[in-house]
């Protein structure tokens, strides 16, 4: 059993004009990307469009596809038309308009410490975005916050996707992933003040999203958010794959908090995958006490079970782990080690004071800065200043940022230097087909018209175009393909050469 | 502290209290006294830079944050 399985996460993050609350966020978002997409590697050919051709966004993992007027998949095609930007990155990300957020969609990587360094190049990506435009004549400052919501009602996502063996009855990931994900938020919890969807009781609570999520299964995203999402689209061979989309994570800051939310979860999900669990830990009601334990920094609030038995959400996540240690013996791989040894680090430090992880996790480090400032000003939780400092510890500028400062300070602890993510920008994972997509995309920029998870298009001035499909996230890497692109001074070239194979 | 306006404190008493702060200060080992310090002065540091990375109207920007909702 491993941790290492193929996933990615995708980012929206809050956007905001000073002083304009009014400003149309579908504009200064496509604003943004459009600066960002000004880097002389990506403006050599023209910008190559999104392939949605294998999308299927409606079908749903429960075996039917929807059919009502939830999504219209012609009006997605529609939105490159009616000017949302996208560009698709030489590292194999993706940087595009969702909704009314820039959004950054990692490359696929295979293991949780490449999710903590591509998610942090696509913060990087996005600070410098927002540099770019206000560079740009006509376009004023643009903000942008890495985090889930205004406190005023909405909420906007941090999602994951785990590549999962088509094998798995969906069942079982609604009965043991489900404990997990409510309980998770200890550590991966980006804090927040307020409680309720508009913020209106003035607490400090553990998570940005829970109180958005109101049913445990479903296809929405956007309303009746479920702690489960059932959207199967697994952007591979569907035969042999699904691609589980979890929506129920915060983004994260902390570099730790990245890869213990995603490495925990690829390990959870790895056991669901051999059927290790026995659903003794299934909750009685997932969605109250998803808000329950995010309510409560002190970490006392005892978890009702299915089978009567009350655990903290502490607890909940040391029986997990204690499974995953038998479930793994001692002869596990070295990724794997590692992210169980830090999982029992976090929660043994959680167990004596989650204070302990101000310099490691979210919602403790923001905790603990608002707790000193408010000490010194003697205010109470509803203050402004309070507030103000809750979002500016989501300001994506390293100078204004105030997670950024703290880092800047020595005060949390990294797993990455600022080179590797600096070069993550535009070099592409080794080991996925974001290497081939990526590589594409340096090499070729005049010929690569369309691209997508699973396809790069090429117009190499045939009748018509070529598409080269890529159903296979573990092909196309540096190991198969690395030395094609050396050898091929053209497209053309690369396409004579694996249409021939 | 308070020199002027001693509320009705006695000399005595203020003695009194001066002498014991005295003694639990010589109780405390000056290296922890010297990191306490420290510390304390990094966290009023952090609280500075704080106050100076804000916007000047909390507020206004608090109450200008407003986003469409998304995924």
């Amino acid at each position: 059993m491993t941790v290492r399985r193929i996933m990615g996460t995708e980012i929206e993050y809050g956007i905001s004009v000073p002083g304009q609350p009014g400003a149309n966020p579908m504009v200064t978002s496509s604003q943004i990307v459009n600066a960002y997409a000004a880097r002389p590697e990506l403006s050599k050919g023209g910008r190559a469009r999104w392939d949605y051709e294998e999308e299927t966004p409606l079908r749903d993992a429960r075996g039917f596809t929807y059919t009502g007027a939830l999504y219209d998949p012609a009006e997605n095609l529609a939105d490159e038309d009616s000017g949302l930007a996208n560009v698709i990155l030489t590292n194999g990300a993706r940087l595009y308009v969702d909704h009314a957020h820039p959004e950054y969609s990692t490359p696929e990587v295979t293991n949780p410490r490449e999710i903590v360094l591509f998610d942090k190049a696509g913060e990087m990506t996005m600070a410098e975005a927002a540099l770019r435009a206000a560079h740009t004549p006509g376009i004023g400052p643009i903000n942008l916050y890495k985090n889930n919501t205004d406190n005023k009602g909405a909420s906007y996502g941090a999602h994951e996707n785990y590549l999962m063996s088509r094998q798995t009855p969906f069942a079982d990931i609604v009965a043991h992933f489900t404990p997990f994900l409510v309980t998770r938020q200890i550590f991966a919890g980006a804090g927040r003040i307020g409680i309720g969807q508009d913020a209106s009781e003035h607490r400090y609570q553990i998570s940005q999203r829970a109180d958005f999520f109101e049913v445990e299964v479903g296809l929405e995203t956007t309303l009746k958010r479920p702690i489960i999402n059932t959207r199967d689209e697994p952007h591979a061979d569907a035969e042999r794959y699904r691609r589980l989309h979890v929506i129920i994570g915060d983004a994260n800051l902390a570099e730790y908090a990245t890869y213990l939310k995603v490495g925990t979860a690829s390990i959870v999900l790895a056991m669901i995958e051999s059927g290790a669990f026995d659903g003794s830990l299934a909750i009685a009601e997932p969605v109250a006490e998803l808000r329950a334990v995010s309510h409560d920094p002190s970490l006392r609030h005892k978890i009702e079970l299915r089978n009567g038995k009350r655990l903290t959400a502490i607890e909940l996540q040391m029986s997990i782990l204690e499974q995953a240690e038998a479930y793994c013996g001692a002869d596990t791989d070295p990724d794997t080690r590692e992210v169980l040894d830090r999982w029992a680090y976090v929660l043994d430090a959680l167990a004596r004071d989650p204070m302990e992880l101000a310099d490691m996790l979210d919602w403790p480090a923001k905790l603990s800065l608002l707790d000193r400032y408010r000490e010194r000003e003697n205010l109470d939780w509803g203050a402004a200043k309070l507030q103000a400092i809750d979002l500016q510890y989501h300001d994506v500028r390293p100078e204004k940022g105030l997670y950024h400062r703290l880092v800047a300070r020595g005060k949390m602890k990294r797993l990455l230097t600022d080179t590797e993510i600096i070069d993550a920008m535009t070099e592409p994972p080794s080991d996925t087909r974001a290497f081939f997509r990526g590589r594409c995309l340096a090499r070729y920029p005049s010929e690569v018209v369309a691209a997508s998870w699973d396809s790069v298009i090429f117009d190499v001035g045939a009748d018509s175009l070529v598409r080269v499909p890529m159903m296979e996230p573990e092909k196309g890497t540096k190991a198969h393909v690395g030395e094609l692109f050396e050898r091929c001074e053209a497209a053309k070239d690369l396409l004579d050469v694996i249409t021939a194979d | 502290m308070a020199a002027k306006d001693s509320g009705g404190q006695s000399q005595s008493q203020r003695s009194r209290q001066e002498a014991d702060a005295e003694t639990t200060e010589a109780a405390v080992d000056p290296e922890i006294a010297e990191r306490h310090e420290a510390i304390t002065e990094e966290v009023d540091d952090l609280l500075d830079e704080i106050d100076e990375v804000l916007e000047t109207n909390s507020e206004e920007f608090v109450r200008s944050f407003v986003q469409k909702g998304g995924q």
